[in-house]
């Protein structure tokens, strides 16, 4: 058992085992459905079931999973799994900004959006000079200048164009 | 000659030309800001190059995956401080040169060292290239399942000390690839009755969110930190011919490039460290290593260098990316209808050749770049953390919003930041989830086309590159498990 764990033991960064903890829970959460939510088919063999890739990828995250558990318990504890944990939570504020920033891109357009983002998300980050805004309002403007006017990616107009004049309307609407 | 020249025939063309030139220096100035980096850059520009021609897109894309490590030696040997990941190593020895007032000389030897075994790599490849399009068509669905499966075991084993972490996020890769409606049978795997996941879960979405989202987060949420740098005193062209001293080192550290850009999963971090050791090793002065070592500086630039072009090798060839940015790279061929394998060899050599010729000339573009820009781009080494985390999220949102407009895809991007940022935090490879997701569906395909030919398993080897495939999955197996008893017992 000893000689193990030995095996095992390896350097461990805090917050190691919640994340090893969760994964394993997810997979075996996954293992459970896995019948429920794959189809056996009749006089099919075996690794042309449908269900036989997501098993594979579902045994590997069980055993080896599994291994990384026993792992994270037997190697040495850092401090600070807290403030860890606190870390990750305090990414989900920029990515609720980005979901706002996509959901706000179909209703006031790229450019007005794109630059309303640098610009706030800028301030936000703490640059408050005048100098940090310009240049996140020029950046924002150079994304879109290249991306939808140069190179024509797929970005929808956004609904507000609908009440521009029509002299710049269907320029902002395939450009910006 | 003929066909040669007719892939040079391809590359004339303005937009081809244009794609180079914004591919080579794009990647340049990428590598050459800390946390950014070619795999954040690759996955932002690929919904942009689907609407370009197959050769103009991924000259775009080779582009920046070849001239990246050149920018990354930069603020490595400047400010301590890898540009891109695998440019780790030439901070041990190009720092410690700054630091001696050499930085120059570190950097005139990080970029000849870069070149020479650039052009090497390339000049080794276009030569053996007729040898492998020989190779190429004995690969059939069972051996293209078995290199792929090689692949996997390589991924998972190349990752010391954290197999059971890489084991775990390939088989979530296999499984993420899984979800949607199968192909064959027109089962629903995993969708849980939601239709956006009919479809499946995209590799693209998946690639932003774990690269480019989870960086972004990274830099936002840390705190702030705007690295600088001295300007350079001195002639860098000039210092750049130093690296003829030292050309049995950078002629192995290409050669150890090449070889292990050819086998998938294993890449420029054991390029380089095989590079590394071995001219420690073999040096008059070995004490010197990591302590501003001109021979450290050279083996270390001169594998990862080599390491792009011999990379496209499985993939042209077989269809099998052997990291992740090759692993993007596919999904521009599978756009284009372009399908990379043997017949690609066989049928498309001008196509294949062009490649080569367009990275061989990247190179030259690149250090005629990097010669008269580098006290420039260290402007670009101070912008701060927080605001250049602002910038990644923004460009980001084009990669994946981009696709096909859906605020679902850029949730799950989303989420995948999230898992990204976690994994980067906890020191856990990502890497091995897309590889996961790439080659499970390459394996499902083929498994399913190979069985339908055999009776019995031992049929499955039969053909000599089987054979030899399936024993270089065992052997690997055992001197993995070999390799760690006796790692433990010591």
């Amino acid at each position: 058992m000893t000689a193990l764990a030995g095996m095992l033991r390896r350097e461990r960064r805090p917050g190691d085992l919640v994340f090893a903890t969760a994964f394993m829970a997810f997979s075996l959460a996954t293992l459970v459905l896995l019948p429920v939510q794959t189809t056996w088919v009749a006089n099919t063999v075996l690794f042309a079931q449908p269900a036989f890739w997501p098993a594979v990828g579902v045994v590997m995250m069980v055993g080896f999973g599994a291994v990384h558990l026993m792992s994270s318990l037997v190697s040495a504890r850092q401090e600070g799994r807290g403030a860890e944990v606190v870390y990750w939570l305090r990414s989900l504020e920029f990515v609720a900004w980005f979901l706002c920033y996509v959901w706000l891109v179909p209703v006031i357009g790229y450019l007005p959006a794109t630059m309303l983002f640098a610009v706030l998300l800028t301030r936000r980050l703490g640059y408050r000079s005048a100098k940090s805004v310009f240049w996140a309002a020029a950046f924002g403007f150079a994304v879109v200048a290249v991306f939808k006017a140069g190179l024509q990616v797929k970005v929808p107009a956004g609904a507000l164009y609908a009440y521009l004049p029509e002299s710049i309307r269907t320029f902002m609407m395939v450009n910006f | 000659m003929e066909t040669l020249l007719s892939g040079l025939d391809m590359l004339m063309s303005l937009d081809v030309l244009v794609a180079l030139l914004i591919g080579s220096i794009g990647g340049v100035i990428i590598g050459a800001i800390p946390g950014v980096g070619p795999a954040v850059a690759i996955a932002i520009l690929l919904p942009a190059t689907f609407a370009l021609p197959p050769l103009v897109g991924l000259v775009m894309l080779l582009g920046i995956y070849g001239s990246s490590m050149f920018g990354g030696s930069l603020p490595a040997v400047l400010i301590n401080t890898p540009g891109t990941a695998v440019n780790a190593l030439t901070t041990y020895d190009g720092y410690p040169m700054t630091q001696r007032g050499e930085a120059a000389k570190a950097l005139g030897l990080a970029y000849g060292a870069s070149f020479f075994s650039g052009i090497l790599s390339i000049l080794a490849l276009i030569v053996l290239s007729p040898v492998l399009a020989k190779i190429a068509p004995m690969f059939g669905a069972r051996e293209i399942f078995l290199a792929a499966l090689l692949g996997i075991v390589l991924v998972i084993v190349a990752h010391r000390g954290q197999v059971a972490a890489a084991g775990m996020m390939a088989g979530f890769g296999i499984l993420l690839q899984s979800i949607g409606m199968e192909p064959v049978k027109y089962t629903m795997r995993f969708t849980f009755g939601q239709g956006w996941l009919t479809s499946g879960l995209d590799l693209i979405v998946v690639v932003l969110g774990l690269f480019a989202i989870s960086q972004a987060l990274a830099l936002l949420v840390d705190s702030e930190s705007a690295p600088d740098a001295a300007p350079i005193k001195g002639h860098v062209g000039q210092e750049m011919l130093g690296v003829l001293r030292h050309k049995k080192i950078a002629a192995r550290g290409s050669f150890f490039g090449v070889l292990m850009g050819m086998i998938p999963g294993v890449g420029e971090f054991t390029a380089q460290f095989m590079s590394y050791t071995f001219a420690q090793k073999s040096s008059r002065h070995p004490e010197l290593f990591g302590k501003g070592s001109e021979e450290g500086l050279v083996a270390s630039e001169s594998a990862n260098n080599a390491v792009p072009a011999a990379a496209m090798i499985p993939l042209l060839a077989l269809g099998i990316p052997g990291e992740a940015l090759t692993a993007m790279m596919l999904s521009v061929f599978y756009v284009h209808n372009v399908v990379p394998g043997p017949a690609l060899f066989q049928d498309r050599m001008d196509f294949i050749y062009a490649l080569y010729i367009a990275l061989l000339a990247l190179n030259v573009i690149v250090i005629l770049f990097m010669l008269v820009s580098s006290n420039w781009l260290i402007r670009l080494i101070r912008i701060p953390t927080r605001f250049l985390g602002m910038m990644v999220l923004i460009l980001s949102f084009v990669g994946v919003y981009s696709l096909r407009n859906s605020v679902v895809d850029c949730a799950i991007a989303s989420g995948f930041g999230v898992l990204g940022l976690v994994l980067k935090r906890l020191n856990l490879p990502s890497v091995p989830i897309i590889l996961g997701m790439v080659l499970g569906g390459i394996m499902e395909v083929k498994l399913r086309a190979a069985m339908a030919r055999v009776d019995s398993p031992l049929d499955f080897v039969n053909r000599p590159i089987a054979a030899m495939l399936a024993l270089a999955i065992l052997g690997v197996l055992v001197s993995h498990i070999l390799s760690e008893l006796r790692a433990k017992r010591a």
